[in-house]
Parts: structure tokens; C-alpha cells; sequence
């Protein structure tokens, strides 16, 4: 697809008028703020900003939020995928119910989520007191947070992929010989995989920036429970606008760059679908 | 293609915008707002009860009160970033001296307008165990022992725990003939022994006491009193430490937003009922230390406060311009204790 | 698109080739199940029962405290203002995105996207920045008597930032497949583009619509970090529901602050309700089916 100008002639009209406007709409709302936080941060000077990002318990906040994240994502990865898989190719009772439950952590506030995590994973809670280690109040605690608000993003990427998914190439595959597991690994999974890697990058991305559920459970000790978003909290309330600007941008790049990858991986999973637009 | 549902489906977005617009409260008569720190909830809801009582009978007025209640540290940076408070009434002086210092919108000297340091009662800092203390814990020195675990809210965002960090220094110096080092070698390994660090004083006691995480809290006097009333009687002991910290949580006019909002007046008579022997008698109901105790009416209230050795801030630590600073700014003593070795 | 309708019956007749042991499938649901149930079902349940434990009528009791009435309508209120804000946003960025081809398309759906993996704490650090009384524009606003943060339109403006992408996340993809053909057929028998906009695409992309209300809204009235950072809690006044819930914890008034959380809960387990309906009978007019 060359373009040579800047839109595609179209016979549609109102492109200027709701072009214009989302451009408007977006630089109000979202990139101004945005800048505005940027351009604090920018102000303070390279040298302290260094100074500020190589701080050891940022560092620390930041390698909390992004490990645990990424570890929260892999298991949603591999859950999520399970769950698409049972809730459309299989039938069980309940399983109409089982779809809608999925999206509750996208609906359910997230301090709702915290407290109510924090109350059965507590040592005495309904949960914790079952375990033989603890989970509230220990990094372990932040995880089932990030799970939690992550869940839905893998399943509702998955499902329409499956839904779609040809089933001749299932068939094909096991007439040439190749048994289930086989089948699965080999034919099913490579077409899943660019969806897949989609729902774990948007679990990620959403894990990373959580506060509400997180604080309740995490246990916010330095070094060991603190997540980002806590430090920029700290830093605010010691009326330390620029270190809580400067964290806050650290997280923004990551995150846009984060998105970035999202979207050319969506638009990898069109290509490999043949979903030519 | 049904296009009614469509146009059916605007209008009732347009409708439900209008339904709750006509939601809103009607605005409100002449009011003042109180921003306070965590601990303080039921002691204010009783006080503002008093007070518009009491403004009534003075002016024949009435008044509302708005309240707003948060770790202190949070209270003073929303007051900082234009949270429009008549009074602010926090855990510790340096809050609102930070107030003072971003905004000038009340002097420097705040602290000398009002008696006792501009302090209407008082509190210190003991230790709440649970019921038979099965850990043994009689003092300070009991907390860093090995399996103990302690809870206290982060210093950083909590007013109550800096309190908490400063009786801990004080009787690091005072075990260890004034060492400053010494005291922060206690300090340190006492925070080691912290498995939570919640943001303000009422989520460490409900982790404390919901959550049954650790051995020992860390509490205002007031909160400790509180949680027997809370939670029964039965569950809980407060052990009183060989030395604790005269706590001053102070009261102050912000005064640019009174004159914005022309409740100066309100705001006087607010601040100076707590010195009164109403506002003392219910302080001391709730359990701070009332700093006029021959005032209060159930003489009970007062009794039940334990003599206690207590340092000040301004003979251990200087004042808290100074403490603030070294301890708990960036980069202070605070932040030094955590850093991995 | 209906490949699910047609494969369903199919699948079933020659089971065999293309699905798993009886025995693999049963472990597979319970893995997912038992899933469901730990991060899930028991945190969902355990709100329902904390706000249960005293009984039917201490719940109903919690809602009689004006403060956490006065948390509801501003909740109603703040989502009043942003969903239909969001609606009319969705409808130009899809429109713009979905029924033209231009450069840079994919850099402004990062863009629209963009709100969504911020942190909620630093969307609220935006306002403050922006509008404190030490932010950019704070001093000029406190000059003229305005009172953004603190406020109902702070509060408004966060969830309006927060709540950003997903109208226009749920409409882009379903328009872009369903083309501009339609529409180029209205215009030559003579309609102009508002009236194609009224008569033909919107009917075609309401249930959409509707779901993309639903999911703002719900979001709408659950945040709790932005609107942290930007309300000042007080009662009454600039608390949402979500705040006052953490205010009731914190006053140890827990069955007052679980019961205000069945209502979120509630709201959105309705959503969910209503999305499932919506897909059941409009299955193939709703993107969700193509959503990301």
C-alpha cells in the first residue's frame, strides 16, 4: 500500500471535522496533561532527573512493578489461553456465566479488588490461613494483585481468534497422522501466538501502572513491596513535585513504548491472518 | 435495521445527564472545612456536632462543617495544591509548616498564635499487643527481638509514625548515653523487624488488627484506646514503653483561604472551642491528652491516663524543622536505614 | 464471521480428529475453573459476605448515611459528565479512523490508547501538575476564582482521562470492518453526511455503542487512583463512591464500606449481565467478537 498523500481520497465527507476534533479532544485531555508532567520533569535538568532515575529504591520500585508485572502477565498468558480455549470450544454447564465473569476485574473498582484480595489472602483470611507461607503483605500479595486486574486482557484478545480459528487445519493436521498434542502444539499454537503475545502485552501494560489493588496488599516496604506508582505517591506527598514528575515520566516512556509494540503486533496479527484492509 | 433503538438509545443518554445534575445537593449554608489527619475521624464528628451547636447559640447562624481526614503528609500537600481548608488540624507541626512555607498563606509563626504550641491536646506513643502479650513485650528493647514482628505506618506518608520513629530515637539515645549512631543502629533494626508499611495510622491498625499481622503495633494513644471500642475489649493489651514522645498534633488557621472565604470568624471560634472546656472534655473522651485537664467534666476520662516519661520534640530533636530534615526529608536518616548494604 | 454458528454443530459430529481426550478436556476446564475461582469468584463472594455478615438490615443501614448518599450522586454525576463526553469522542475518532485511510493512523490509536496503560496515579499527577495551586495554570485559575482539583471538575476531568479510549476502542475495529459502502450508497441517493452519519452508521455500530457506554461508565464510577490524587476527600463533597469506600474501611465501619462496594460490584456485574445479553442476541452486530 504506497500512499502518496496524506489521506485517501474518500466519496465520505466530515474527515476534517472529526479529524480536527479528535486531534483537539486527544491534545486537551490526554496530551497536554501528559506534556505538562513531562515538561516539569524536563525542567528540573539533566542532572538531577540522572539523579532521580538512579536512585536504588526508585530502581527497586521500578524492578517490583515491572518484574512482577511481567511474572503476573505469564501467568495470565497461560491461564488466559486455557480459559479462551474451554470457553469456546467447549461446552459446560455455566459457561455463559464463566464469559461474563471474566471482565469483572475490568468492571470492579480497583480499591474494591485490593481490600477484598487483602482480606482472604491475610494469614487469618479465608484463603491465607490455608497456605503455608504468606501472601498478603509480601511481593507474593502484589502478584495475585497484577493477576487479578490483568485476567481479562488475554481471554478477550484470545476468543474472537479462536472463534475464527479454521478448523480444517485442525482436521488436515490430524489426517496427515499427527495426534492431538501434536496438532496443538504445531498448527494451533503458532496461530494463537501473535493474539497471545497481544493479551500479555496489555496485561503487562495495565499491571504496571496498577495502584488501587496493589497498596491494600502489597505491604509497601522499601525495597522489598514498593511499586512504582507508590513512589510517585511518596514523593508527592512530600511535596517533591519534581522527583514524582520525573518517576512518572520513566513510567510513561515505558508505557508508550509498551504500546507502541502493541499496536505493530496487532497489526502483525491482521497481516498473518490475512485480514488485508 | 432498526434505527429507533438508536435514537432511542440517545435520548436516554441525553435524559440521564439532566437527572443528575438535579441530584446535586442544594448549596450549602456558610461552611467551614477542617482538613485533619487520619486518627482524628470520631473525635472531630463529635466536635463538629459541638460546634455548630454552639456557633447557633453565639450567632444564630447555622453552620456546616466539611471534613476531610488522611495520612497527614497527603492532608497538607492537598491544602498545598489549593484544597480550600479554613482550619488544618494534622499530626505534627512540620506539615503545616510545610503549608506556611509553599503557600504563605498562613505565617511562619503560625505555632505561637494559639496556647500549648497550638496544640489543644495531646497524645504520646504505646504499644498495642494482643490479649496475654504472648511475646513478652514490656519495652522498646523487646521489639528487635528475634521473631517479633511490629507494625507502624510509613514515616514518610504517616504523621503518627513519625511520632513513632522519634520515641523508638529517643530511647535509642537514652539506652545508649545519648549516641546518635547508636540510636540509629536501634532504629534500623527495629524497622527490620516491620513487615508492612502501611500509608496512615488506620490502616496499620487494621492490618494489626483485621489482618492479625504482627505482634505489636505501634499507636497514637488514642488509636490504642479506640481499639478496644472497636474491636472488643478481649483482643488486645497496651503496653506502656519505659519512655515515649510527647506528641503535639497542632491546629492552625490557613488564613488566605479563610479571608477568600470570609469564615475568619467561624474558623477563631472553631479552633478556640477546642480549648474550652467542652472541646477539652472531648478530647479527653476520645482519648487525647487534654492540655487543660482540670477542665474536663467526667473526671474519669482524665484518670485513666498513665504518667508516662516523656520526651519533647523540641529538647530531643531540636524542634521538628530540624527533625523533619534529618530524618525523614529526602535522602535523610529514614531513607538511609532501608538502603540494602 | 459466523464461522462459530456453523463450526459449533460440526465439531460435535466429527468430535474425534479435532478435540481433545475426554479426560484432557475435563482437566483443562477445572485448571480454568479453579482459576476463575481463586483470583476471581472467592474476592467477589468475600465482598458480598463482609457486607452481609451483620445482616440484611445493617446493609440497607449503610446507605442511610448521608455522606456515602451524597458519594453516590457525585459518582452519578461525575459519570453523567465524562460517558456521554466519551461518546461523542468515540464517534469522531472512529469515524475519522475507521471510514478514511490517512498517514499515521496506527500513531494516533497508540495515542487513544495511551490513557489506557498510564498509571491512574500519574493521570491524576497531570491534574495536579496542571491545575494545583503550584501547577501550570493554578495561579491564574485560583486568580479568577476557579476551582479545578479539589472540585467536581477535577474529578470529572480524571475519569474523563481514564475512561478515554474505550468508546472509540470498541467502535474502530467494528467500523472498520463493516466499511464504508453503505454509507458511500446513502450519499448518492442524495443524503448528506449527517443524516448518513444518523441513518446508517450509527443504527449499524449501536450495540457497540451501547456496550462501549457500558464499559466507560462502569469504569467511570470504580476508579479510585486518579480521583484519589485529585479530590481532596472531603465528605460529602468531593468523595466518590470508591473513595468513601476506603474512608468507611478506615473508620472501621466495615460492613458500611463492603455494602457501598456491593453497589460497584453490582454495577458491574449489571454491565456484564447486559453485555452477555447483547452478544447472545446481537452476537455478530457487537465488536467485542473483534475487539483488539
Amino acid at each position: 500500500m504506497s500512499r502518496t498523500t496524506f489521506r485517501t481520497p474518500s466519496a465520505l465527507p466530515g474527515f476534517g471535522l472529526t479529524f480536527g476534533f479528535t486531534w483537539l479532544w486527544l491534545t486537551l485531555i490526554i496530551l497536554l496533561p501528559l506534556g505538562g508532567v513531562i515538561l516539569w520533569a524536563g525542567s528540573l535538568g539533566l542532572e538531577r532527573l540522572a539523579q532521580i532515575a538512579s536512585d536504588p529504591r526508585t530502581l527497586s520500585a521500578l524492578r517490583v512493578s515491572f518484574g512482577l508485572s511481567l511474572l503476573a502477565a505469564v501467568l495470565n498468558a497461560v491461564f488466559g489461553l486455557i480459559l479462551a480455549w474451554i470457553l469456546t470450544r467447549y461446552d459446560f454447564p455455566g459457561r455463559r456465566l464463566v464469559d461474563a465473569a471474566v471482565d469483572l476485574p475490568f468492571a470492579l473498582p480497583t480499591a474494591v479488588a485490593g481490600i477484598a484480595l487483602a482480606a482472604i489472602y491475610a494469614p487469618n483470611g479465608w484463603i491465607g490461613q490455608w497456605l503455608p507461607f504468606k501472601v498478603a503483605y509480601t511481593p507474593l500479595g502484589i502478584f495475585v494483585a497484577l493477576v487479578f486486574i490483568g485476567l481479562p486482557f488475554v481471554v478477550r484478545t484470545l476468543q474472537p481468534v479462536l472463534t475464527d480459528l479454521d478448523r480444517e487445519l485442525e482436521e488436515a493436521s490430524a489426517t496427515l497422522g499427527a495426534d492431538r498434542p501434536v496438532t496443538l502444539l504445531r498448527v494451533v499454537l503458532p496461530t494463537l501466538f501473535p493474539a497471545l503475545l497481544t493479551g500479555f502485552a496489555l496485561a503487562f501494560a495495565r499491571a504496571v501502572g496498577e495502584y488501587g489493588s496493589v497498596i491494600f496488599i502489597a505491604g509497601n516496604v522499601p525495597y522489598v513491596s514498593e511499586i512504582a506508582p507508590l513512589i510517585i505517591i511518596m514523593k508527592l506527598e512530600e511535596f517533591d513535585y519534581g522527583a514524582a514528575t520525573a518517576v512518572a515520566t520513566i513510567m510513561l516512556l515505558i508505557s508508550f513504548a509498551l504500546l507502541l509494540l502493541i499496536n505493530l503486533l496487532e497489526a502483525w496479527t491482521r497481516r498473518r491472518l490475512g485480514h488485508v484492509r | 435495521m432498526n434505527r429507533r433503538s438508536a435514537s432511542r438509545l440517545f435520548a436516554a443518554l441525553a435524559l440521564a445527564a439532566p437527572i443528575a445534575f438535579g441530584a446535586l445537593p442544594a448549596a450549602a449554608q456558610s461552611t467551614l472545612t477542617n482538613v485533619s489527619y487520619d486518627p482524628t475521624r470520631e473525635l472531630y464528628k463529635d466536635f463538629n456536632a459541638l460546634f455548630v451547636k454552639h456557633w447557633k447559640a453565639e450567632t444564630g447562624e447555622d453552620i456546616k462543617i466539611q471534613v476531610s481526614h488522611g495520612g497527614s503528609g497527603k492532608q497538607a500537600r492537598s491544602v498545598i495544591d489549593g484544597l480550600n481548608a479554613d482550619v488544618v488540624t494534622l499530626a505534627l507541626a512540620s506539615d503545616i509548616d510545610a503549608i506556611a512555607k509553599a503557600t504563605n498563606k498562613l505565617p511562619a509563626d503560625w505555632q505561637k498564635r494559639l496556647p500549648n504550641n497550638s496544640s489543644p491536646y495531646t497524645s504520646t506513643i504505646v504499644f498495642l499487643v494482643r490479649k496475654g502479650n504472648p511475646k513478652g513485650i514490656k519495652d522498646w528493647g523487646d521489639l528487635v527481638k528475634p521473631g517479633v514482628e511490629v507494625i507502624t505506618p510509613n514515616p514518610k506518608t504517616s504523621g503518627g509514625a513519625r511520632w513513632n520513629y522519634l520515641a523508638a530515637w529517643a530511647y535509642g539515645l537514652k539506652q545508649n548515653g545519648d549516641d546518635p549512631e547508636k540510636a540509629k543502629a536501634f532504629v534500623a533494626e527495629l524497622f527490620k523487624h516491620v513487615p508492612v508499611l502501611d500509608s496512615g495510622a488506620r490502616g496499620s491498625t487494621t492490618t494489626f488488627a483485621q489482618r492479625g499481622l504482627g505482634d505489636v503495633l505501634l499507636a497514637w494513644e488514642n488509636e490504642a484506646y479506640l481499639s478496644f471500642a472497636e474491636f472488643g475489649d478481649d483482643k488486645f493489651e497496651i503496653v506502656f514503653p519505659s519512655v515515649s514522645i510527647l506528641a503535639e498534633p497542632p491546629v492552625a488557621i490557613v488564613d488566605a483561604n479563610v479571608e477568600k472565604n470570609g469564615t475568619r470568624k467561624a474558623a477563631e471560634a472553631y479552633l478556640n472551642l477546642l480549648y474550652s472546656p467542652e472541646g477539652q472534655s472531648l478530647a479527653a473522651k476520645h482519648f487525647y491528652r487534654p492540655v487543660k485537664p482540670e477542665t474536663v467534666s467526667n473526671k474519669a476520662d482524665v484518670e485513666r491516663f498513665q504518667k508516662l516519661d516523656l520526651v519533647t520534640i523540641d529538647d530531643t530533636f531540636g524542634g521538628w524543622a530540624k527533625a523533619q530534615k534529618e530524618h525523614f526529608g529526602d535522602g535523610g536518616v529514614f531513607d538511609e536505614i532501608f538502603k540494602p548494604k | 464471521m459466523s464461522a462459530d454458528v456453523a463450526a459449533a454443530p460440526a465439531a460435535r459430529l466429527i468430535a474425534n480428529p479435532t478435540t481433545e481426550s475426554r479426560a484432557a478436556r475435563l482437566l483443562l476446564i477445572g485448571l480454568g475453573l479453579g482459576f476463575l475461582a481463586l483470583f476471581l469468584v472467592i474476592p467477589l463472594f468475600a465482598v458480598f459476605a463482609e457486607a452481609f455478615r451483620n445482616g440484611a438490615a445493617a446493609y440497607f443501614e449503610a446507605f442511610g448515611d448521608p455522606d456515602t448518599q451524597a458519594a453516590i450522586r457525585l459518582t452519578l454525576l461525575v459519570a453523567a459528565i465524562a460517558v456521554p463526553l466519551n461518546v461523542v469522542f468515540g464517534l469522531a475518532a472512529s469515524w475519522a479512523i475507521a471510514k478514511f485511510d490517512f498517514r499515521g493512523k496506527s500513531f494516533l490509536l497508540t495515542l487513544i490508547d495511551l490513557p489506557f496503560s498510564v498509571s491512574p496515579v500519574v493521570a491524576g499527577l497531570c491534574f495536579i501538575v496542571l491545575f494545583g495551586a503550584n501547577g501550570y495554570f493554578g495561579p491564574w485559575l485560583d486568580h479568577h476564582g476557579v476551582q479545578v482539583i479539589f472540585a467536581v471538575p477535577g474529578l470529572v476531568i480524571a475519569t474523563v482521562f481514564v475512561t478515554f479510549p474505550f468508546v472509540a476502542r470498541e467502535l474502530i475495529p467494528l467500523m472498520q470492518e463493516q466499511g464504508t459502502s453503505e454509507e458511500e450508497a446513502a450519499l448518492s441517493l442524495g443524503a448528506n453526511g449527517w443524516r448518513t452519519f444518523w441513518s446508517v452508521t450509527l443504527p449499524n455500530v449501536r450495540w457497540a455503542l451501547l456496550y462501549g457506554v457500558l464499559l466507560s461508565n462502569a469504569r467511570a464510577m470504580g476508579e479510585f487512583g486518579a480521583v484519589s490524587v485529585v479530590s481532596g476527600h472531603l465528605r460529602g463533597l468531593t468523595n466518590t463512591l470508591p473513595l468513601q469506600v476506603e474512608i468507611l474501611y478506615n473508620d472501621y465501619n466495615f460492613v458500611a464500606a463492603f455494602a457501598a462496594a456491593t453497589l460497584l460490584a453490582g454495577l458491574g456485574l449489571v454491565t456484564l449481565v447486559v453485555k452477555s445479553l447483547l452478544e447472545w442476541r446481537y452476537g455478530d452486530e457487537i465488536s467485542s467478537k473483534h475487539r483488539k
